[in-house]
């Protein structure tokens, strides 16, 4: 939509509206004054010493931040260059996620709301919401598509122990596009006394820049802390993207950084080509109407969304952030797409060389680290956004899939008989699916 | 842009032809209120949706409001999101929808009702020149709300003669209130509750408020929708002030039935009925 205005930042507020000719507010007209209510609210609390002071205290003290840099040895050994983790793997529940929901928890009870709801597809943001609700004594429903429920029922457990109210949804594919589009329907209704935790950096202004400040302690600790143990930035950042809140966390931190590159990693699916994937950045899609923003969508020739594809629930989604799509377009940020067997084969990757159990998603950024060659980067940090404990039956299904009963094979790491023997090729040193099937 | 600004003279409209013909379909209402029946545009199949539509004319309808399947219906209740649904599912595509508003407009004012990715996608500029091409007077889009979304959009609408129609709901403050209503042409849109479409069963209480919130602002006539489902509910629509009563998820329903048309023709009659026809 390159005719739509570009309209700088609200004047009234700071909080941006649009970035470029992306964002905006596409939805009811009943929705309007609670966004407004909430980039009202936001305003006040983003610099609200005792918001964020509370804040701060249950981040650190329950969620458990800051998380640890780690510079993974393995990894780097193997790369040939200096390779940290950002553990946001480490933190209470799980992922990042918990960053986005316990803000957003704390800004509703400011609100005076008493009510959340929540989309969630693999059930990582349905978690986290349900909580933070927990911890701050508000009700808590969370829409969740019945494919998914079906495959992560262990989140839906998980959910409903902590109190929260798992709302099914059948319509479409019964994933998380319906699920969002459900819990907007339901704001509609509920808009009085509800607030919504939307859980990516999507969805109407002023919620892309509302996730963005409440994820970006992902990147300012990042930086603090390579700067420590480094002694300088990094040439890059990493990230994988779905909706793209863990990526535009780390990435806000090292905006202003020029000599930082900002690369995103998208699902490649089945392959690009297939139709298949979630890579709107990647392939260039086109800005288009989605949960109530302008932003690049998978759409058929009429205008209907497409549903996408990927092996990680958290990057099944046709849409994706407004800012990334602006950051492509300027050119600030770099995208690409890992396909889904390459994920697959780097959860086990990175289980086998730093004995860290990746989430799916992460897995994507790491497969790009791991096997596309950057002879122009010296350090680097990539966001292990969560951990795998929710992915491993679905994971190692993959893996079976891919190799038969030589999916979870050992290789002695130190093979034992005295000389040393040429061990047989560690199945993911070899880096493409291609490579890799072909042994 | 003040309400002072706009003549109500015919041929001055900002909606030019879109709006003149809308205009006069209110002014010539029978009864209490104009009778604004919804229609899935291609549900359950095209061929008796261009029935149901014949039905509508038949049964009284002032102006029809075409409604264009869409995969994401974000304002729509599970009536007509599964009406929606099984309509793509068939293959009813926009073009499929536009020559049933073609044929419609041939005995009434027609507004589409279509979601905002589908005006975008070809271009606002194109789609609404193909809304005037078919004759079309009117366009509703319930997720491009009034401000710097819908600015151009307007524009367009204005430009081909096409009435642009905004919605304006019970969480809507005065002041934007005014705003919203500068800007509607044709009608302006009232939503009768805080919800999604579907059909309630007590409504009236709320009626008054929203009806009289939306005249203070409006120089259009107001059409009150979402919920409104009998008789008695569009009785009591034009006993609080409403211009139009706008009716939707219970005809969609009924154009589920075996039995459609006559499913259709029965609602229809119970809504004359209410309006004193």
């Amino acid at each position: 939509m390159s005719s739509t205005p570009r309209t700088p930042p609200s004047p009234e507020t700071g909080i941006e509206r649009r970035y470029g000719p992306y964002g905006g507010r596409y939805v009811p007209e009943t929705l309007i004054p609670a966004l407004d209510e909430l980039e009202q609210a936001w305003t006040v609390l983003r610099t609200d010493a005792v918001f964020q002071a509370e804040l701060q205290q249950l981040s650190h003290d329950y969620a458990g931040r800051p998380t640890p840099l780690y510079l993974a040895r393995r990894i780097s050994e193997q790369v040939g260059r200096q390779v940290y983790l950002k553990r946001e793997d480490l933190l209470h529940s799980g992922a990042h996620k918990i960053n986005n929901a316990l803000g957003q928890c704390l800004i509703a009870r400011h609100m005076g709301k008493q009510r959340v709801i929540a989309e969630t597809g693999a059930g990582q943001h349905g978690v986290a919401t349900a909580t933070a609700a927990a911890l701050l004594n508000l009700d808590c429903t969370v829409y969740m598509g019945t494919e998914d429920m079906r495959r992560q029922g262990p989140n839906v457990q998980r959910m409903r122990l902590l109190g929260a109210t798992v709302a099914p949804v059948e319509s479409g594919r019964r994933t998380l596009k319906e699920a969002t589009s459900e819990a907007i329907r339901a704001w509609v209704a509920e808009v009085a006394d509800t607030h919504y935790v939307l859980g990516t950096a999507g969805g109407p202004a002023p919620y892309p820049a509302l996730v963005r400040d409440l994820q970006r302690v992902i990147g300012d600790e990042a930086r603090e802390q390579v700067l420590a143990a480094a002694g300088r930035l990094p040439d890059r950042v990493v990230a994988c993207v779905g909706g793209g809140s863990n990526a535009i966390g780390l990435f806000a931190g090292f905006l202003d950084d020029p000599s930082v590159g900002l690369l995103g990693v998208e699902a490649g699916g089945h392959g690009l080509d297939s139709g298949e994937h979630g890579a709107v950045l990647t392939t260039g899609l086109p800005g288009g109407i989605l949960h109530g923003a302008m932003s690049p969508v998978m759409q058929d020739e009429n205008g209907q969304i497409l549903e996408a594809h990927s092996v990680s629930a958290g990057l099944d989604y046709p849409g994706v952030g407004p800012q990334h799509a602006w950051l492509r377009d300027s050119g600030r940020a770099t995208y690409v797409a890992v396909e889904d067997d390459d994920a697959v084969r780097a959860f086990r990757e990175l289980s086998r060389l730093e004995g860290i159990i990746p989430a799916l998603e992460s897995s994507h950024a790491l497969h790009h680290v791991l096997h596309v060659p950057a002879p122009e980067v010296d350090v680097e940090v990539v966001c292990l956004s969560g951990r795998g404990d929710k992915d491993l039956a679905h994971a190692l299904e993959q893996l079976e899939r891919l190799e038969g009963d030589q999916a979870l094979a050992v290789t002695p790491r130190h093979p034992r008989g005295g000389a040393r023997q040429a061990a047989p090729a560690d199945p993911d040193a070899a880096g493409t699916s291609d490579a890799a099937e072909a042994q | 842009m003040s309400t002072s600004d706009r003549s109500t003279a015919a041929g001055t409209l900002r909606g030019g032809a879109g709006e003149e013909r809308i205009a006069a379909a209110f002014a010539d209402a029978a009864g209490s209120a104009a009778l604004m029946p919804y229609l899935m545009g291609g549900y359950p199949d095209v061929e008796t949706s261009r029935r149901l539509a014949r039905a509508y004319v038949d049964g009284g309808a002032d102006l029809v409001e075409l409604g264009v399947p869409y995969s994401d219906p974000l304002a729509d209740g599970p009536v007509i999101h599964a009406a929606g649904t099984a309509a793509l599912d068939a293959g009813v595509t926009v073009d499929d929808v536009l020559r049933i508003g073609e044929r419609l407009a041939v005995d009434v004012p027609v507004a589409l009702m279509v979601y905002a990715n589908l005006v975008m996608r070809p271009g606002f500029e194109r789609f609404v020149g193909r809304l005037r091409d078919a004759g079309l007077s009117g366009l509703i889009v319930p997720d491009l709300p009034i401000g710097e979304e819908s600015a151009e959009v307007v524009a367009a609408c204005d430009a081909a003669g096409i009435a642009f129609v905004p919605l304006i709901a019970p969480t809507t403050s005065d002041e934007r209130a005014a705003e919203v209503a500068a800007e509607a042409r044709g009608f302006l849109y009232a939503v009768s509750v805080t919800g999604t479409t579907g059909e309630r069963s007590a409504l009236a209480e709320q009626f008054s408020d929203v009806v009289a919130r939306a005249k203070a602002h409006a120089t259009v006539p107001v059409g009150l929708g979402f919920g409104i489902a009998t008789g008695e509910h569009a009785a009591q629509a034009a006993a609080a002030g409403a211009d139009g009563v706008i009716v939707g998820s219970r005809l969609v329903r009924a154009a589920g039935e075996p039995d459609p048309v006559a499913a259709v023709a029965a609602v229809m009659a119970d809504l004359s009925a209410g309006l004193g026809r």
